[in-house]
């Protein structure tokens, strides 16, 4: 048996939770985003895991690399790529991967349009992640059952092989719907194996997206007056039901479109005395002008 | 005989942790990382052969070395050199290169001599593998 | 005397017959700007005592380009106001009592295009043997863009150079022939070869090998470059022997350099001493030819050594990267000739950077841009050894090449253990440095933990490891390092 040396060294946990310099990251991502309760606990649960592994190695305990590969599912707009991001941090400063950056790719980045193509493309890829963080958006895509012959299955089976034996080197993160990821899983049973964490991104509550609009105003330097606050908190269950619904992407964009009317409107008021105020505010009129609220009405006449 | 070319040949032949400094040296100054291989190792032969492109924004070295790996399961047998390019202006060339892998015997070279006029020798110098064709030599 | 404003005297009463001061005659003009197109001088002005600094300034500017020593009428044929030298600053020397640094603008015009020999003679032609002064030294000179692109500059360049030999990353290794003098044609080819299988990239003749009674020049090149190539061979490297040519006369030098070229060297040898346009002519062959050219600074110490009188090294190093000459040696700092590392510094920056900012602390007094002039390599050469190496490598880069003389020839296992002693512990080193360890701080453990693989390494750092040469340097910087420094 490997017994722990006959004097086991001193060590403390909140000490080498400190020097990782983990917390502040942990907090940044609290205070970053909004909502996302479930994945923040995933987070600290890997995070506070991954530290006590490392513990654990010091006392001569645990020797196998833990496998760090993960999956991330959800809708569009829930945080996910920005959560990669975090990630790649924490994996980097509990020593996990060595540089700590994140690159991320879809198909069209891994898998060519000739023989002889693939190959290149997906090392291409996988030497630009090495010491830090692959993320593959909608994963799903590198497999289409209906064709044998496509290219995917060659990116597959390359980012399979790194996946296991440069596990030190590289962590991949799958990323996509749900339900489509499952399917995946199923179909390619090498990936299930190889994945150990599972982290489901649920759809923001209303108010998370009201929330997320201010802050991504308050970045830009916009906010909104009480009308225009009311309008959006209308809006975001109006938009909830439209096709493409996209989370926080979808406010985003909604919001872009707001700060186009704001700015048409100022131009028309003419030569009205421009203050700071008004340079900042949106308006009722500027959200209310969103097609969203027609088409609402229409569908309710 | 031992080809003397490039940084790092007087010390005894790297291993892959000290390669992997080496290039995450380069990497970390913004170059972009080269693999060559020859069997033709003459002081005057510029071109090597490329194996694959330049490798341009690379975070860390382990990507370099995967191809390293590949281009010598290929050409071991032959001389490998990693060179690291600068293109800031002013410079635009090498910055640095080394020898990563060498055949298990090198030849060496010939030094043939031509009497010139007067006292004058022309000297040519020439590898003795160069006798069999390219791909051929150090097997 | 009012300082503050300009004193010129104007009109009809300026071209008076007699003698008139030189700040009267509009050589001082303290309100003048220079313009991006001005050459400006920095001088160091000892005036003799009881003559006004800025008289003596003025003086200095008049005597440097249009004054004579009375009025003459015939100025008023010509647009003489530009054509006047104006020192527009003189300020105390810190610490230094009694010695002014003057700064004087020249226009443009007052100077031929591309010769080096036009602009020493107006810059240092007369000035330094005027009477009312009693030293006089040219500290640093701004040359103007429009001007440096007028000189072809290094004909091959560091990154040529580097190209040509297939040598990265490291500073080139050589070493200069000793004894300086007596060696017969086939001895002296023994030693070449010997340093150059060691690990050498070049060996050097020294300034004064030329064509002896000992040995004729002709039968140094053969017995050079039979050694050269015999090394080639044996290390599959580029080697290269600096062959100097320097001869009484330009078509001796020419034939020289013509016979060098046609047995295969790849670098020939010129001495500070054969003259500026010399110099010039001979950067303009090695353009044509596909030469290096080596430049030995033989004599310079009469002129820049001494702080008051002379030229400092640093105006030597700029009027040489315009000449064009591909090496220079231009200091050591831990070796046994001349260099203060700041100072030393300057000179390096010189040689080696596209654009020169201002760096008091480094004796630089103006902004210099170079418009693309190839870069020059710095030669250190002069009492270093291997010992040394993590010093030389942290003061003076990578772009330099090390010249072991005594350290290699002077191996107690012969000549080409001393080279390898010296590869060995270059690359060593480059290795460490690349690697992230703290070189500087670590060096002498490096070089011991490489010794371990390498008896010559070992045994040199035995012999040599203590040996230094510490002196106060007579020529020093005036300005501490201070992060600012009014302009």
């Amino acid at each position: 048996m490997n017994a722990p040396a006959a004097a086991p060294p001193r060590i403390s946990l909140a000490e080498e939770y400190a020097a990782s310099g983990v917390g502040p990251v942990l907090q940044e991502l609290d205070d970053e985003l909004v909502g996302l309760a479930p994945v923040k606990q995933r987070i600290r649960e890997i995070a506070a895991l991954l530290l006590v592994d490392r513990v654990r190695a010091k006392f001569g305990l645990s020797t196998e690399a833990p496998t760090l590969h993960m999956s991330f599912t959800g809708n569009p707009g829930t945080g996910k790529t920005t959560v990669a991001n975090r990630m790649a941090q924490i994996l980097h400063r509990l020593g996990y991967v060595r540089r700590g950056h994140l690159v991320s790719v879809t198909r069209d980045d891994l898998v060519g349009q000739y023989i002889g193509h693939t190959a290149p493309k997906t090392k291409e890829v996988l030497k630009k992640a090495m010491g830090g963080v692959l993320f593959i958006d909608e994963a799903y895509y590198l497999y289409r059952q209906e064709n044998e012959r496509d290219y995917g299955q060659e990116a597959i089976e390359i980012l399979l092989q790194v996946m296991e034996n440069a596990r030190d080197d590289l962590v991949v993160i799958l990323a996509g719907y749900a339900d489509r990821m499952d399917r995946f899983f199923q179909s390619n049973p090498g990936f299930r194996s190889r994945v150990a964490h599972h982290i489901d991104f649920p759809d923001y509550a209303d108010d998370d997206l009201l929330a997320i609009g201010e802050t991504m105003l308050g970045r830009l330097h916009y906010r909104l007056d009480d009308g225009a606050r009311a309008a959006l908190r209308e809006y975001i269950p109006l938009r909830r039901t439209q096709p493409l619904f996209a989370n926080a992407r979808s406010i985003r964009n909604a919001l872009d479109r707001a700060r186009l009317r704001q700015a048409n409107r100022l131009l028309a008021e003419g030569d009205v005395e421009l203050t700071l105020e008004r340079l900042a505010t949106l308006t009722e009129a500027d959200i209310r002008a969103s097609r969203v609220f027609r088409q609402s009405e229409g569908v309710g006449s | 005989m031992r080809v003397t070319q490039g940084c790092f040949s007087y010390l005894p032949d790297l291993s892959d942790d000290d390669i992997l400094a080496q290039v995450q040296y380069c990497l970390d100054n913004g170059w972009a990382v080269n693999l060559e291989f020859t069997d033709d190792p003459h002081p005057r032969n510029t071109y090597w052969e490329m194996w694959g492109l330049p490798m341009f924004d690379l975070k860390d070295a382990k990507g370099v070395l995967m191809e390293l790996d590949a281009c010598r399961k290929v050409h071991g047998d032959k001389y490998i050199r990693l060179s690291a390019f600068d293109a800031s202006h002013g410079w635009e060339s090498v910055r640095l290169s080394f020898i990563v892998n060498r055949p298990k015997d090198e030849d060496g070279f010939r030094l043939e001599r031509t009497a010139g006029p007067g006292r004058v020798q022309r000297y040519a110098v020439r590898g003795y593998g160069l006798d069999l064709p390219e791909g051929r030599r150090y097997r | 005397m009012n300082v503050q404003s300009s004193e010129t005297v104007k009109g009809k009463d300026r071209y008076k017959s007699g003698v008139m001061s030189y700040r009267k005659m509009g050589y001082w003009e303290p309100d003048y700007t220079p313009s991006d197109s001005d050459v400006i001088a920095c001088f160091r002005v000892t005036p003799q005592d009881g003559v006004d600094p800025i008289e003596a300034s003025a003086a200095v500017a008049g005597e440097s380009s249009t004054a004579t020593w009375t009025v003459v009428w015939t100025d008023r044929l010509t647009a003489c106001e530009k054509y006047r030298g104006k020192c527009y600053r003189v300020d105390p020397v810190p610490g230094a009592e009694g010695q002014y640094f003057a700064y004087i603008a020249y226009d443009l015009d007052l100077f031929e295009p591309g010769s080096i020999a036009n602009l020493t003679a107006s810059i240092i032609g007369n000035v330094f043997g005027f009477k009312p002064l009693k030293a006089l030294r040219l500290e640093d000179m701004r040359l103007p863009l429009a001007y440096v692109k007028t000189f072809q500059g290094p004909p091959t360049g560091i990154v040529v150079e580097r190209e040509r030999l297939d040598k990265f990353g490291r500073p080139l290794l050589g070493a200069t022939i000793k004894p300086k003098l007596g060696l017969s044609g086939r001895n002296y080819g023994r030693v070449v070869y010997e340093a150059l299988k060691g690990g050498l990239d070049f060996t050097k003749d020294d300034e004064n090998i030329n064509s002896q009674p000992f040995m004729h020049w002709r039968d140094r090149f053969l017995y050079c470059m039979e050694a050269v190539n015999r090394a080639e061979a044996a290390s599959g490297e580029v080697k290269g022997t600096y062959l100097n040519i320097t001869a009484g006369t330009m078509e001796d030098m020419y034939e020289r350099a013509e016979f060098a070229k046609e047995l295969g060297s790849c670098i020939v040898m010129i001495d500070l001493v054969i003259g500026y346009t010399a110099i010039q002519s001979m950067a303009k062959w090695a353009r044509r030819n596909d030469m290096i050219l080596h430049l030995h600074r033989a004599g310079h110490s009469t002129y820049t050594r001494q702080k008051s009188h002379g030229v400092s090294f640093r105006v030597i190093a700029k009027w040489m990267r315009l000449a064009g000459v591909d090496h220079i040696h231009a200091g050591t700092v831990v070796g046994k000739l001349e260099g203060d590392p700041a100072t030393t510094k300057g000179y390096y920056d010189i040689c080696r950077e596209d654009f020169n900012p201002m760096r008091l602390e480094h004796g630089i007094f103006f902004d210099q841009p170079w418009g693309s002039l190839n870069k020059l390599m710095p030669v250190a050469s002069g009492g270093i050894h291997a010992g040394q190496m993590h010093q030389l490598l942290h003061l003076l880069g990578e772009d330099v090449v090390l010249q072991f003389g005594g350290g290699t020839i002077g191996h107690p296992m012969g000549i080409a253990a001393g080279a390898t002693a010296n590869r060995v512990a270059l690359e060593a080193m480059i290795f460490a440095r690349n690697a992230g360890r703290d070189y500087l701080n670590e060096g002498p453990t490096i070089l011991a933990e490489a010794a371990k693989t390498c008896t010559p390494l070992r045994q040199a750092l035995d012999v040599w490891g203590d040996v230094t040469f510490n002196y106060a340097s007579t020529d020093q910087l005036d300005y501490a390092p201070t992060p600012s420094v009014a302009v």
